[in-house]
């Protein structure tokens, strides 16, 4: 058993500790929202927040975030940034399959929150680990620009 | 287009009381577009026409005021969950708020109504059910009105609908508030659509309905399901196509916490376990000793040495005009090119799962497929059950490409068999390791092609020869869609290649590749690599003629109005001929797919070896354009996969394996990389074509073209990776 704090609840977890986050968010606490893509963080569908850092949790154990505050896409809106990068996505209309967003969505609010207003350099090599299959990435750069306008 | 239909002769309509209150709508296809599948006997397909599974509704209108859409086919990022809504929404008179949307059961009302069984693929949604989904509104905005007039006691005529209500004068009632009354009239033999120019949604750009839940993380997907005693299981696979495991040790895998139970199964070896973790731990433990088959020694350069001996022997005629004997040695000048284009596999985000449940006379699967009909049947048999006791639920799908379109149902019959053997619910789940080592790629193609050219520089004799698999040899489509030897799917883009209507003599010919390797449709299937040989010879042609690129195209294309019109929106938008920035270059394509005309204006800069696109102007005559921001967005995404492709991706074998594993040495697009891309339609009265995948073909020979101008070099091999360097 290992205790985590998940969107600001703390969660008793039979999990063990080198079990990585994304498999205790996903199949033991069964919070789906949080993706898996490729298992050695090249992808970026597994993103969450770890103390407000983004980070692959699909390599990362849960040992790792005892103590620590997790964030994952099921809480975001609650944070300032996080409701406007989901706000211009649905302005933007970004999404198709809608797989790999949760992890573009948590990348770009970690991106916003320490750099508010991102240049399209700032925004490749921020959002470079996060793949998507359907080439949204004219909209999800449209949209971070959009979202870091409305926050100035 | 304002002609009653006549929907009985058409299609056999059935509207009955939905258990819960409100109105369904169900529509069959008839037998005879039914698609007969290995099995299927004519009788039993007859007396499956007359049944209506349940719940066979395209439409439910509830007397809560929701309008629920059926949907026939697969939602997998293309847009359909709102575009089919659309349609059905301008024919009632919906209110847009008020629609719901929901994936269909597999059942044989949902046969596609071209193609005759379950399937989303080909880029063909949005056409084939452009009559079906506004016949549906229409229907139901019929019987709405119907119980309106006799709940009033006015004429049918004097009531009209706006936004979710029938109005009648002062009086004004929801459809919700109809719903029980209309599921008691009787069904209008005949509906009368809108004229086009009453539409108020068609033709809009209309947000996405699945938006909001895929941007807060809770749409479901295949992978996502969860239910009480679901067990995760891992296949540990062949590490070579058509191996077999000789035997194996599975002592190690049991003693990991979590992993319940290890069975065999005709692909491998399954641990099932609490969990992803569990199973994964379990898998690595497995001692596993393969018989690795006929295909140990698969060497893809060896193939391609033996493609090239192929491609200098004339294979099966596919397309053929005049008399290359006489006309070749006539000809000015010739041009030589050999072009060759590799593996590619899928990669759909979410990696390939299947989730069953198996009962005494059931079976449900949980996943998201392109093909539900195959699966049903492939399940059905293994388990010796009849199709229609096995109930598909289809989950969103995190992308598909095509790879979840399999005739032979590959990643639901293995799940099938696991959660047999296992006894308990089972979901399969692959990691991205197995999606690219697990097979079913875009087939590997060698074309080889000497043409002559007359004394204007135009081509006068054309010898073309591809050497490849065959996607179609071996499933159930190989009946009509091999003819005289010819995979349809092998030579589109060449056969039939617009260019050489204006050749007089042309012979395209075929060797179809006999290789151990699963094959399958890659987004636009063979277009995937036509496209792009014909696009640069053409282009090889226009610079040995001396001609311009575009100019060129536009003589050959005189009689091609949709490819012209493309063509020049493409090239008008990007300002070809215009100087441009230093170190830019420009290169451009155009070709029809899926009844879609694109071209694509690329503009690009290579640096020290290193290619990079800088933009891309797109334009499309896809006939009406449904949803214009879904298919700009269609666009932008065949656009990244094609480029993507083009630039890094290749799966290469060697000692029979596949070289690569994960998306480090598999690579695909990303945002550093990704262009700007401008999308510009053309107005067109004209038949509608399909938008998933027909942006792509162009991609790649535009990008090349642009290389060739901007360093003299014609890149004749994908990836271009770095052969600049």
């Amino acid at each position: 058993m290992i205790i985590l704090n998940i969107n600001g609840k703390e969660q008793k977890l039979d999990a063990p500790d080198d079990m990585p986050i994304l498999w205790a968010l996903r199949d033991v606490a069964q919070l789906t929202g949080t993706k898996f893509g490729c298992g050695m963080a090249q992808c970026g569908a597994c993103t969450i927040h770890l103390d407000g850092q983004a980070i692959r949790s699909c390599i990362t154990p849960v040992s790792a975030a005892v103590g620590k505050k997790i964030t994952t896409i099921e809480d975001i809106h609650n944070d300032k940034v996080g409701q406007a990068v989901q706000a211009a996505w649905s302005e933007i209309d970004v999404v198709q399959c809608g797989y790999c967003q949760s992890g573009q969505i948590m990348a770009a609010t970690a991106l916003l929150a320490t750099n508010k207003k991102p240049t399209d350099a700032d925004i490749d090599a921020a959002m470079n680990g996060n793949i998507c299959r359907c080439g949204t990435y004219p909209r999800i750069r449209a949209a971070i620009h959009s979202a870091a306008t409305k926050l100035a | 287009m304002n002609a009653p239909l006549n929907i009985s002769r058409r299609t056999f309509i059935k509207a009955s009381a939905l258990v819960v209150g409100g109105l369904v709508i169900a529509f069959t296809i008839p037998h005879a577009k039914r698609f007969l599948l290995p099995g299927a006997t004519p009788d039993a397909a007859k007396d499956d026409a007359k049944k209506l599974p349940t719940p066979n509704a395209f439409l439910r209108v509830g007397t809560d005021n929701t309008i629920t859409v059926m949907l026939a086919h697969s939602e997998m990022g293309q847009s359909i969950w709102t575009t089919l809504p659309m349609l059905i929404a301008e024919e009632l008179d919906a209110d847009w708020s008020k629609i719901k949307v929901e994936h269909a059961s597999a059942a044989p009302e949902y046969a596609h109504t071209a193609y005759g069984m379950q399937i989303t693929g080909g880029s063909s949604t949005t056409w084939s059910e452009f009559d079906r989904y506004r016949q549906a509104g229409a229907l139901t905005r019929a019987l709405l009105v119907s119980a309106a007039a006799k709940q009033l006691g006015v004429p049918v005529e004097s009531i009209k609908t706006e936004n979710g209500f029938v109005i009648s004068g002062d009086n004004k009632i929801s459809y919700g508030d109809l719903a029980e009354a209309a599921a008691k009239i009787e069904t209008p033999k005949a509906v009368t659509l809108k004229d086009p120019k009453d539409w108020k949604v068609i033709g809009k750009a209309t947000k996405r309905l699945d938006g909001p839940e895929k941007i807060n993380g809770t749409a479901i997907f295949g992978q996502d399901i969860h239910f009480d005693g679901l067990m995760t299981a891992m296949v540990a696979r062949s590490p070579v196509f058509g191996g077999s495991v000789k035997k194996f040790d599975a002592t190690a895998a049991k003693k990991i916490k979590g992993v319940h139970q290890v069975v065999q199964v005709p692909t491998g070896v399954a641990v099932i376990a609490d969990n992803y973790w569990a199973a994964k731990k379990g898998r690595e433990a497995l001692q596993i000793d393969w018989d690795l088959g006929p295909n140990a020694g698969l060497d893809s350069k060896a193939l391609l040495v033996e493609f090239r001996k192929m491609a200098k022997t004339p294979g099966l005629i596919a397309a053929k005009a005049g008399d290359n004997k006489t006309a070749m040695p006539k000809a000015e000048k010739f041009l030589e090119a050999e072009y060759a284009l590799p593996y590619l596999a899928h990669s759909p985000m979410e990696p390939l799962n299947c989730s069953v449940k198996i009962d005494k006379d059931t079976c449900e699967i949980w996943t998201g497929t392109q093909m539900q009909t195959t699966d049903q049947q492939a399940a059905a048999k293994i388990l010796g059950l009849k199709p229609e006791q096995v109930k598909i639920h289809t989950l969103f799908l995190g992308g598909g490409f095509g790879r979840r379109a399999n005739p032979y149902a590959d990643f639901v019959s293995e799940a099938v068999h696991v959660a047999k053997a296992a006894g308990v619910p089972v979901k399969t789940v692959w990691s991205r390791e197995d999606d690219v080592k697990g097979g079913y790629y875009r087939p590997m193609y060698l074309h080889k092609a000497k043409i002559g050219l007359d004394a204007n520089g135009m081509p006068a004799a054309w010898e073309h020869t591809a050497v490849g698999q065959s996607i179609i040899v071996g499933t159930p489509f190989e009946a009509f869609m091999i003819k005289d030897g010819i995979d349809a799917t092998s030579v589109e883009g060449t056969a039939d290649s617009p260019y050489l209507k204006s050749v007089p003599n042309y012979h395209v010919s075929l060797h179809t590749a006999k290789i151990g390797i699963p094959v399958l449709w890659w987004r636009s299937v063979g277009h995937s690599h036509t496209a792009f040989v014909m696009e640069s010879l053409i282009d090889e042609l226009a610079h040995t003629a001396k001609e311009d690129p575009l100019e060129y195209r536009r003589i050959l294309l005189k009689d091609h109005p949709r490819h012209l019109a493309a063509l020049n929106l493409a090239a008008e938008k990007a300002d070809w001929g215009k100087p441009l920035p230093k170190g830019i270059f420009r290169g451009i394509a155009v070709h029809e797919s899926f009844g879609s005309y694109v071209a694509q204006v690329a503009e690009v800069s290579v640096v020290a070896g290193a290619v990079k696109v800088h933009r891309m102007v797109s334009a499309i005559d896809c006939g009406l354009a449904v949803n214009p921001d879904s298919l700009k967005a269609q666009m932008e995404s065949s656009i990244s996969f094609g480029l993507g492709a083009a630039m890094q991706s290749e799966i290469t074998f060697k000692d029979g394996m596949v070289q690569q594993s994960n998306f480090h040495d598999y690579q695909v697009m990303r945002m550093a990389s990704m262009p700007k891309v401008e999308v510009y339609i053309v107005q067109s009265p004209e038949k509608m074509g399909g938008v998933g995948e027909p942006g792509l073909p162009p991609v790649a020979p535009a990008v090349t073209n642009a290389i060739f101008a901007a360093t003299g070099k014609r890149i004749r091999t994908l990836p271009i990776s770095n052969q600049l360097a």
